[in-house]
């Protein structure tokens, strides 16, 4: 398990690549949510053995990530992440289907191995364009954008919250984790036995802070509902924005840009 | 003005594990007093404060702010007019950047637009953090903390200002910039503080809080003298009464 000060560190960095300034940071977050969407049920609707339609999506990460001047190091360690969540999900999938599909030169491939990349590449594709959408627009944005969009303010202020106490959580345990390691010397300390009892501290001291938080929340005329700064309006940078990527998305979930070369390539002849 | 007034009476206050924090405390502040609130750790400072704004609900008794009764009904309109500063401001800090986490009263006030922003710049001037306005909250240190959690309550121009322990954990000059900044309010002001030089300086009068009773109410000099009572409630004359230690060396030399 990595250090909790790490994770939270991590955490807040995301929060920071929000704050950077490029045009695509400057989109509304309705435009940058929708085109998300767009793209997600696009990659998620493809077929499972059809593998190559999946690489021109490739196109709406990378230029996302190249406009935006993010990290692409930072992000791709990130991605990886849900790499053993998906492994378990699709493993069994080369074992069950075992029915030759492809011939390539002396390897046959059969339809489970080609259905596991693409349950491979399609969960990497949609962790990616989530974290970009988060990493180009900040949670508190991404949350207010929702909100403007219609999710109810209720949820909203649960996913505010969630967010917010999510940091609380972390702080205290980083602490926790502080003052045990600093009376164990390197070692375990007593153990599980210390473990319960730390989580049990945890949970009670995060409540009590999130509880303070929340008190002053209500000082400040908190009722309920989280406010937008300024009434942000959907510019036309953004209209382009939304029309450019839905378009350029459904067009390569439609006509399949890869099949097409190929067809080209092998000269129409299937 | 006697919306400025704060008057407390028979205020109790139980803690949900049966902890009697605060008994039967009364005290009447009126129209820009200076009051502090002091008492060894654990004597119900920040419970009796917590209840100035409704933060808290009373056990029993009652508070009035100016001619209005504080009920569940009132506390809204009660909250705009008394600002309250935590003890700890990483509880009171919470939004992602200073600018966002100043604009959160005001927005929840129905502010927007150059009046929000105008709102958020002159909070922010006011206790000298305007460089700080697009900083993390988080990143900050102790006085700058302390000085934006100041300029949050500030930016919804309450009245009445409470304060608990404002210049806890500071060093010294950070200290300074914060008593600096009270002396200056016209605001009602009330504060919980172990600080009890800056108490002397700053507030004329002082209620002195033990085993969450009012032990003492009256001038902050008058009782700084008297030397059996701050003891009775595990207190010290100020520093600035104690006289200088080298001095009194070098007299009896
Ligand atoms: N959430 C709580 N639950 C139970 N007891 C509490 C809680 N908060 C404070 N107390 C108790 O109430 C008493 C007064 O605490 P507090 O008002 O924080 O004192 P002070 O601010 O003067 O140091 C203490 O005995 C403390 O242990
Ligand atoms: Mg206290």
């Amino acid at each position: 398990m990595r250090s909790v000060e790490g994770a939270l560190l991590d955490f807040r960095q995301l929060e920071r690549l929000a704050e950077r300034d490029s045009p695509l940071h400057h989109v509304d977050a309705r435009a940058k949510i929708l085109a998300t969407l767009v793209f997600i049920i696009c990659v998620i609707s493809l077929g499972r053995y059809q593998l190559a339609a999946l690489f021109p999506f490739f196109i709406f990460p990378v230029v996302l990530i190249a406009g935006g001047g993010l990290p692409v190091r930072y992000l791709v360690s990130k991605i990886l992440l849900v790499i053993p969540f998906v492994l378990v999900v699709g493993i069994f999938n080369p074992l069950l289907d075992r029915e030759i599909v492809a011939i390539a030169g002396p390897v046959q491939i059969s339809g489970g191995w080609i259905s596991f990349f693409s349950i491979v590449l399609r969960s990497l594709l949609t962790v990616a364009s989530a974290l970009i959408l988060v990493s180009l627009t900040g949670f508190p944005a991404l949350c207010r954008g929702l909100a403007q969009l219609g999710l109810p303010k209720v949820f909203v202020a649960q996913l505010l919250f969630l967010y917010r106490y999510l940091f609380v959580l972390a702080e205290e345990a980083a602490r926790l984790k502080l003052a045990r390691d600093q009376r164990c010397f390197g070692g375990k300390g007593t153990g599980l036995a210390s473990f319960g009892t730390m989580i049990g501290h945890l949970l009670l001291r995060s409540w009590e802070r999130a509880e303070r938080v929340y008190r002053s929340m209500l000082s400040r005329g908190f009722a309920g509902e989280f406010h937008c700064p300024s009434g942000s309006s959907f510019g036309v940078g953004d209209t382009l924005f939304l029309l450019g990527w839905g378009l350029l998305l459904l067009a390569i979930r439609l006509y399949d840009p890869a099949r097409l070369l190929g067809l080209l390539l092998t000269g129409g002849v299937q | 003005m006697s919306h400025h007034i704060v008057e407390v009476g028979e205020l109790q206050h139980q803690y949900a594990d049966g902890t009697c924090a605060v008994t039967s405390i009364s005290f009447r502040i009126t129209h820009g007093e200076a009051v502090a609130i002091i008492g060894a750790n654990g004597a119900g400072k920040s419970t009796l404060l917590l209840h100035l704004n409704g933060a808290l609900a009373a056990t029993a008794g009652t508070i009035r702010i100016g001619d209005t009764l504080l009920t569940p009904a009132t506390v809204p309109q009660i909250r705009r007019t008394v600002g309250m500063v935590f003890q700890n401001p990483d509880d009171q800090l919470f939004m992602s950047t200073v600018a966002e986490d100043v604009a959160f009263g005001p927005l929840n006030m129905g502010l927007s637009g150059a009046e929000l922003e105008a709102r958020v710049v002159a909070a922010l001037t006011q206790v000298d953090a305007l460089y700080l306005r697009h900083k993390a909250p988080y990143h900050l240190s102790g006085g700058e903390k302390k000085r934006v959690a100041i300029a949050t309550v500030l930016a919804m121009s309450p009245d009445i200002l409470v304060m608990d322990e404002p210049t806890g954990g500071l060093d010294p000059y950070a200290r300074r910039q914060v008593m600096e900044l009270l002396s200056g309010f016209q605001h009602t002001r009330i504060v919980a503080s172990h600080d009890l030089d800056m108490v002397l300086e700053l507030f004329p009068r002082t209620i002195i809080l033990c085993q969450g009773k009012v032990a003492a109410d009256g001038p902050t000099t008058t009782i700084f003298r008297d030397r059996e009572l701050l003891a009775r409630c595990r207190l010290e004359q100020p520093l600035a009464m104690q006289g200088c230690p080298v001095c009194r060396e070098g007299a009896k030399q």
